[in-house]
């Protein structure tokens, strides 16, 4: 069952509102534009599609359009968060940090400049673009970076939450956001720890831990609403949070159940699935199940078709979970 | 503006760029690798900045309206060490430790671990960008500080810095002035040979800014240049200095090879003795 400390939205399985994370995105920079002077917003002519058009209106002074040039964006940047701004750069995740990794791992990550890197059209969810538009590395290059912060969130209310909690700190972060609209799991009053793993499914008696990152964490719910029904319990943690990764909140659930599923938008090397792996072979090897895309780029295609395609649907988190089960008490 | 200089100001400098010298021949001798070629050939312009341009307190190295200064092509940072410990920064002793395990003079150089310095840099084409930003947060400041990047001819080979010239162009940053070491060597050969940069006086018209040319080792000149790019308003200044690489050490003058190589001990001596008798001119206690 949902998790009812959480506050989260209830309606989620019959009717669920629909969102962009994107839209929190630029909600909280709008915020953060009233709030504090010292927020400044780049884009590399990507302002709308990246949600920081209403910051550039209402804030023309402290709004750079870098034009098509994502190195150069970068590096003022890590200027401006050198000097006392606390600079958001918003592009697409496949341009920043994809082409500028360099230069936000010297200038930003290296420099320790306040900069937070927002990736925008991550995912194969960025469907009919096709695969040069879709990020499906951005995960495990900027987790790789020493002591960076790097948050996915679930809903447009998380995303809202984190972008805005970033600010409160002057270290670097990489956030990732989704183009597509996808419901709506949180609630305002939902609390927000930055870089706690909450669990949004719980059970009695879980046998297997699935833990989801972004709006993979929708799909993880419905497959334990639906395990449920065929009488597997489950237990389903948000993994908005991958670097730095909620060690306890793991450890406590795969403890009771032996077993760990992980599902992302994103390759099963070097993301979320990998950064828990990691943790858990250190501390408490666990049989682990990865679900995101397998040693392959997608292609062009409706997101819903290119989902079930790759195997990221709850259809397959579910055959995946009774997979996992058989493993385990082979 | 800047305090014009007097021919006793002059001399005082010029002595300084030979102490420079001197001191990023024998740090990089201990440190064992390193590159001389463009440190040498800077020693002048540091001078000028560390000890008559920039507004800067060694003893207060995050001073709020400090001057800012960037060195975009990192590798040539023994001489931004050997100033800065000169002007009082650190204690010269700690030039030894340069690219030692445990130093705060890293290899390139690296802000947070040595107050003083702006930006980490290394990777070639950055520090433009950056000079950018920071000129940025200073006009939002309505702050009076000046940023002033140095930055190398051959790292204008990097699409990164065409794309600071087109921003910083575009915004008329009249705060930001960007100082170009001409000269003319890279890793690979000369720059014109490797990947020709000319007409570069004419591409950073064309990118609107405002271009000045100096002699690189001529103090003076380069004073006059900066207090030029002082009263420019409608654009960003870029100096272009066209210097020596190897400058001071005759058999390293203009030869590329010099560029990422450190003196052995021989070398080292022999360099030595040229710095401190200025060619032979002066007789030196220490040769």
């Amino acid at each position: 069952m949902l998790n009812k400390d959480l506050y989260l939205n209830e309606n989620i399985f019959e009717n669920p509102t629909l969102e962009a994370t994107r839209d929190g995105y630029g909600k909280a920079l709008l915020q953060l534009g009233e709030e504090n002077p010292n927020i400044v917003v780049l884009t590399a002519d990507l302002a709308e599609s990246t949600r920081v058009d209403g910051f550039e209106k209402k804030f023309p002074d402290r709004f750079f359009d870098c034009g098509v040039a994502e190195q150069n964006m970068a590096a003022i940047a890590a200027g401006l968060g050198v000097s006392g701004k606390t600079a958001y750069i918003s592009s697409y995740a496949v341009f920043s940090p994809g082409k500028n990794w360099e230069t936000l791992r010297t200038t930003v990550v290296y420099n320790h400049s306040n900069v937070k890197i927002a990736g925008h059209h991550s995912g194969i969810m960025t469907g009919p673009d096709g695969p040069t538009h879709q990020a499906t590395e951005d995960i495990a290059i900027t987790r790789c970076w020493p002591k960076m912060k790097v948050i996915v969130p679930a809903d447009s209310i998380e995303a809202y939450k984190a972008t805005y909690n970033s600010s409160k700190s002057e270290d670097p972060y990489y956030i990732r956001f989704t183009r597509d609209k996808t419901p709506i799991i949180t609630t305002s009053e939902t609390p927000y720890d930055e870089g706690k793993i909450q669990t949004f499914w719980i059970s009695n008696n879980p046998q297997v831990t699935i833990a989801a990152t972004g709006y993979m964490l929708y799909y993880a719910l419905i497959a334990a609403l639906n395990l449920q029904k065929d009488g597997i319990e489950t237990e389903v943690l948000n993994v908005s949070s991958i670097k730095p990764l909620d060690q306890d909140t793991i450890l406590k659930s795969v403890s009771r159940t032996n077993a760990i599923i992980t599902i992302e938008d994103h390759q099963v090397d070097g993301g979320m699935g990998s950064a828990i792996s990691e943790m858990l072979s250190r501390t408490r090897p666990t049989l682990q199940e990865f679900i995101g895309l397998q040693n392959t780029f997608a292609e062009s295609g409706d997101t819903k078709d290119l989902i079930e395609k790759y195997g990221l649907s709850a259809k397959s988190i579910q055959e995946k979970t009774l997979n996992l089960i058989k493993r385990k008490n082979g | 503006m800047i305090e014009q200089i007097d021919s006793t100001k002059i001399k005082i400098l010029n002595e300084k760029a030979n102490k420079i010298r001197e001191l990023i021949i024998e740090m990089l001798l201990t440190a064992g690798s390193g590159h001389s070629a463009g440190s040498l050939g800077m020693a002048d312009i540091f001078t000028a900045f560390y000890f008559h341009i920039l507004n800067q307190d060694p003893k207060n190295p995050n001073m709020k309206d400090r001057d800012r200064l960037i060195l975009s092509n990192g590798h040539i940072c023994p001489v931004r060490y050997a100033a800065m410990a000169l002007r009082g920064y650190f204690d010269i002793s700690e030039l030894q430790t340069l690219r030692k395990i445990n130093s705060r003079l890293q290899g390139h150089p690296h802000r947070t671990s040595l107050p003083g310095v702006e930006t980490s840099s290394g990777p070639l084409g950055e520090g433009l960008s950056q000079g950018i930003g920071i000129a940025l947060a200073a006009k939002i400041d309505k702050a009076r500080y000046q940023v002033y990047v140095i930055a190398s001819d051959g790292e204008h080979q990097e699409g990164n810095i065409w794309e600071a010239a087109m921003f910083a162009g575009k915004m008329k940053l009249n705060n930001l002035t960007l100082v170009i070491d001409r000269n003319n060597i890279q890793i690979d050969g000369f720059t014109e040979d490797i990947m020709p940069l000319e007409p570069m006086i004419d591409k950073y018209k064309s990118f609107n800014w405002h271009v000045i040319e100096v002699d690189g080792h001529n103090i003076e000149s380069f004073i006059n240049a900066i207090n030029e790019a002082k009263s420019i308003f409608e654009k960003p200044t870029v100096i272009i200095a066209h210097t020596i690489p190897g400058k001071g050490v005759d058999f390293m003058e203009k030869d590329y090879l010099w560029h990422g190589s450190p003196p052995n001990k021989e070398q080292a001596k022999e360099a030595l003795q040229e710095l401190r008798t200025l060619g032979n001119k002066i007789i030196s206690e220490h040769q």
